[in-house]
């Protein structure tokens, strides 16, 4: 909580309001009470409030049960990461209470259910510990027979309290969440919400309020990562997608099959991963840039298939929610091991683009600019994400929808001749002409895997292959040319330059804000564009003495991660090093703070040996 | 699916568009072996497209890897040649997205059956709307003589020297239990048997299947002499009495002996995928009338603030 008038063991005592610009709330329980959702009502208040909001929630590989967290940052500033540490805990039962302790930071608040826990004395005096029996006074509140159910909005009652959060938004929230559900329904939810929103005791009420903000985020709209793509990727014009069912992917094509048919769209269910590709390339050689995405094993079960569009040349989207690997892994923690398969993946030289999306609103805008490549350059776009975007809400600025959205509605205008890989285009990118154009000089394309001539027919013309193999990739140094440059986050040059790519920009951005303060001032870049890289980076990287990469990949046998693999074999400069881990949890702002530190040393004691 | 309505009219000339000539529609040489049984599935595939008189852009010919996969190169016209085994995938994802296109797969056993078996249950089951034909040679070709997972018991080849003892896939068993919705067989030498059953494929709405026998003259040489009178075998058609919406019939003649009976074994109308989702999509459009594309994507952003 920083910038809090109350800190340390005073915090929050007393009915006195502490203001602060900030604030991070754990909620732990098991997956089955409906702890999402009071993340999901916070990450909406906050959506329409003034606050900016990051959330970040752990889901159980376990079917059903098992223990859930959800992890809410509120701030009135701009909030970068989910935040190291909890200034509030929420525990629901003894195992959420035992785990999650060591995420509150000392002298934080831990509110109990004490139906379910029996707090341990070694830490009371460590953290100000406040029971409250939510589990019967839940009971109490909406009848005998609610069991479990209705906790979790009870406990969004007092966290409303404790933050003075608005009432009236909160309820509003409320009823259109359960409106669909029934008039009783709401009523009982509602009834929860009030009975934890009024429960009387000095302990809670009005701990905090939230300083105003300087920026109007009243315009905003909530969503996950995965709808951010989901819903970026209609508002490119995409109608068609196939998919297999693997986590975290399948909340996007949950989406797309239940919206693309609003759009006279559909998205199918495929039978397995290859035939998804497949017939996610199918329709795009109909015309219109198609979709289809996995994570983990699925990516790699693709990789052939997106070997095609690439000899083929017809344009392609495949988005890839990265989790730990390799084979089966961790499927529901968070890595970023997927950089290589993406660039790489599959047998021969097959030059494809790259996206990183960095946080949800950047998932929307990345996933139409991953469309826009694919069709403007008739080649595979691999947009990565990855577990910690794909399950976290944010709020962000509503696009203005009826600007950017596109209609890809396939142009089947006669032409006079046509030839499918035209060797004579100034930046080697193909037009794809769907089936269905009649060319008038009576020579139809082929589009094929085999290599072939400038009408698709088979050679094997050494002439040909080196010819084509050259097309293929130029046209990703021309998608280079048109690349912008990316800023330099924090100061223009100095001694420590960071980069990132996903997930790890936003604890990273934190980082250099932090460092500023310190005398140890570090900057960070984040790379967006991974295949083709945007020109201009070595200019940017000879302003720093050093450059570290910080990566959720390991360093590997030589010490360095794959994003940083890929920029030393571009620029051959041994100051790129890499920061690494790999225990499938998110980077907290003060590891990356600890790791540069450690590196830098290390570094100045070799320079000074 | 929305987008039909503008699909459906391609801009045409102001002209009456002359019927197409074998000439127009013939693209490269071959590069099949003399005497491949091949030939004739496509000289009766150039027959179609004349007899239908379907001008070049309103099909689209599809083939996974294989020697008869080769087929795109020479039809002219639009085609893709893509990887091996997952035609039928991508023929779906042509068919689904472009209901004003008629798509023809080809391929041969290996890659219908083997590599591609899961595609072909699963195509076959979903019903989506095309035409595939196999040519099935019991043999791979192209890679010189391996076991196909057509090759019956005791063939041998350069991976089974001492005979295949895998028991082979019964294409017409295979097809029928998957769900297929037009299961038909043939054979490259009744040329005149073979158009009909393309024809009648083609006319099917749904997933029409052909198995074609087709000799591979250079490793599996007299394969199907049984069923060639012109080599002292005999081709048997399917009998006239056949109830071909009888799955039960249908399997028991499919279970016949090499080389068995030649006709349609099945044919019944299910709703295709293609009409299955047309039907989601103009349902759910209908709740949006009038509505451009953006505003209905607002109508879902105005429910996330």
């Amino acid at each position: 909580m920083s910038q809090s008038a109350a800190t340390g063991d005073d915090i929050g005592s007393g009915s006195q309001s502490s203001r602060i610009s900030e604030a991070v709330i754990r909620i732990a329980g098991n997956s089955q009470d409906g702890i999402q959702s009071i993340g999901g009502f916070l990450a909406r208040l906050a959506g329409r409030s003034e606050q900016e909001v990051m959330t970040m929630m752990t889901i159980p590989s376990t079917i059903s049960g098992g223990p859930s967290i959800f992890q809410v940052r509120l701030g009135s500033g701009d909030v970068l990461s989910a935040g190291d540490e909890a200034d509030v805990l929420l525990a629901f039962y003894q195992h959420s209470y035992e785990n999650h302790i060591s995420n509150l930071r000392e002298g934080g608040i831990l509110v109990y259910d004490s139906d379910h826990v029996e707090p341990n004395e070694e830490w009371l005096d460590k953290y100000r510990h406040i029971g409250i029996a939510i589990s019967s006074l839940t009971v109490e509140a909406i009848g005998g027979t609610a069991r479990d159910k209705g906790k979790n909005i009870y406990a969004l009652g007092l966290i409303g309290r404790m933050f003075n959060l608005n009432l009236e938004k909160l309820e509003r929230l409320i009823n259109e969440r359960f409106a669909a559900k029934g008039e009783s329904v709401v009523k009982t939810a509602m009834d929860a919400f009030q009975s934890g929103y009024r429960y009387q005791s000095d302990d809670i009420t009005n701990l905090f309020e939230f300083t105003s903000s300087e920026v109007d985020r009243s315009n905003q709209v909530v969503m996950s990562g995965n709808e951010a793509i989901g819903y970026g990727l209609i508002a490119a014009g995409v109608r068609f997608g196939a998919g297999y069912p693997i986590t975290p992917w399948s909340d996007i094509m949950e989406l797309l099959r239940r919206e693309l048919p609003k759009y006279g769209g559909s998205f199918i269910q495929c039978e397995d991963e290859i035939a998804s590709v497949s017939m996610a390339i199918g329709a795009s050689y109909g015309g219109r840039v198609a979709v289809t995405g996995s994570s983990g094993p699925g990516i790699s079960l693709k990789t052939e298939a997106i070997g095609w569009a690439v000899m083929a040349e017809v344009p392609l989207v495949v988005v890839d929610i990265q989790r730990g690997g390799p084979s089966t892994g961790l499927p529901t923690n968070v890595e970023q091991s997927d950089l290589n398969i993406a660039c790489f993946g599959g047998h021969g030289d097959s030059p494809r683009v790259v996206l990183a999306a960095a946080n949800v609103e950047d998932c929307f805008y990345t996933a139409m600019e991953a469309v826009d490549i694919a069709r403007r350059y008739s080649v595979p776009v691999m947009l990565l994400s990855d577990q910690a975007i794909a399950t976290r809400i944010e709020a962000f600025d509503e696009p203005k929808l009826e600007e950017i959205c596109r209609d890809l509605t396939p142009d089947l205008t006669p032409t006079p001749t046509h030839k499918p890989y035209d060797l004579e285009t100034e930046t080697g990118a193909s037009r794809h002409r769907a089936p269905g154009t009649r060319i008038e000089d009576g020579r139809y394309p082929v589009v094929t895997g085999l290599e072939h001539d400038e009408w698709g027919h088979p050679s094997a013309s050494p002439d040909l292959h080196e010819g084509m193999t050259h097309k293929r990739r130029n046209k990703l140094k021309a998608l280079a040319d048109e690349l912008p440059v990316p800023e330099v986050f924090g100061a223009d040059s100095g001694e420590v330059l960071v980069v990132g790519w996903g997930s790890t920009t936003g604890p990273l951005y934190e980082a250099v804000e932090k460092s500023g303060n310190n005398g140890q001032a570090i900057s960070a870049l984040k790379l967006r564009h991974i295949s083709p890289l945007p020109n201009g980076l070595e200019e940017i990287f000879s302003r720093f003495k050093r450059i570290y990469v910080v990566e959720m990949n390991d360093g590997g046998v030589h010490g360095y991660g794959q994003l940083a693999g890929v920029l030393r074999a571009r620029f051959a400069d041994p100051r790129i090093q890499g920061i690494n881990k790999t225990d499938a949890l998110r980077w907290k702002v003060w590891e990356i703070i600890d790791r540069v530190n450690e590196c830098r040393n290390a570094d100045a004691a070799e320079t000074n040996a | 699916m929305s987008d039909s309505a503008t699909l459906e009219a391609p801009p045409q000339d102001a002209e009456e568009r002359q019927p197409v000539t074998k000439k127009e529609i013939t693209a490269d040489h071959p590069t099949w072996c003399p005497g491949c049984g091949d030939f004739s599935v496509l000289a009766i595939y150039y027959k179609l497209i004349q007899k239908r008189n379907i001008h070049h852009e309103k099909v689209t010919t599809v083939a996974g890897i294989g020697c008869s996969s080769r087929f795109p190169y020479f039809v002219q016209a639009h085609g893709a040649h893509y990887i091996h085994g997952r035609a039928l995938s991508f023929a779906s994802g042509v068919s689904l997205s472009r209901p004003d296109l008629h798509v023809f797969a080809f391929g041969g056993d290996g890659d219908a059956f083997s590599i591609g078996g899961n595609h072909f249950m699963h195509t076959a089951r979903k019903n989506v709307k095309m035409t595939y034909v196999v040519m099935d040679n019991f043999v791979y070709g192209l890679t010189k003589k391996q076991t196909s997972p057509t090759s019956p018991l005791g063939f041998k080849s350069k991976t089974d020297n001492w005979g295949a003892f895998d028991r082979p896939i019964n294409p017409m068993k295979l097809a029928i239990s998957a769900g297929a919705t037009f299961v038909a067989r043939t054979s490259h030498t009744n040329p005149k048997h073979l158009l009909e059953m393309m024809d009648l494929a083609m006319d099917h709405d749904g997933f029409g299947f052909i198995e074609c026998l087709s000799e591979c003259t250079e490793f599996y040489a007299g394969a199907f002499d049984a069923s060639n009178p012109r080599k002292g075998g005999e081709y048997l058609l399917v009998p006239e009495d056949h109830d071909v919406t009888d799955e039960a019939a249908a399997y028991k003649l499919a279970g016949e002996d090499f080389p068995g009976k030649f006709g349609v074994y099945y044919q019944v109308q299910r709703p295709t995928k293609n009409a299955l989702e047309a039907g989601v999509s103009d349902a759910a459009k209908a709740k949006f009338e009038g509505k451009k594309d953006w505003e209905v994507l607002q109508t879902t952003f105005n429910r996330m603030k």
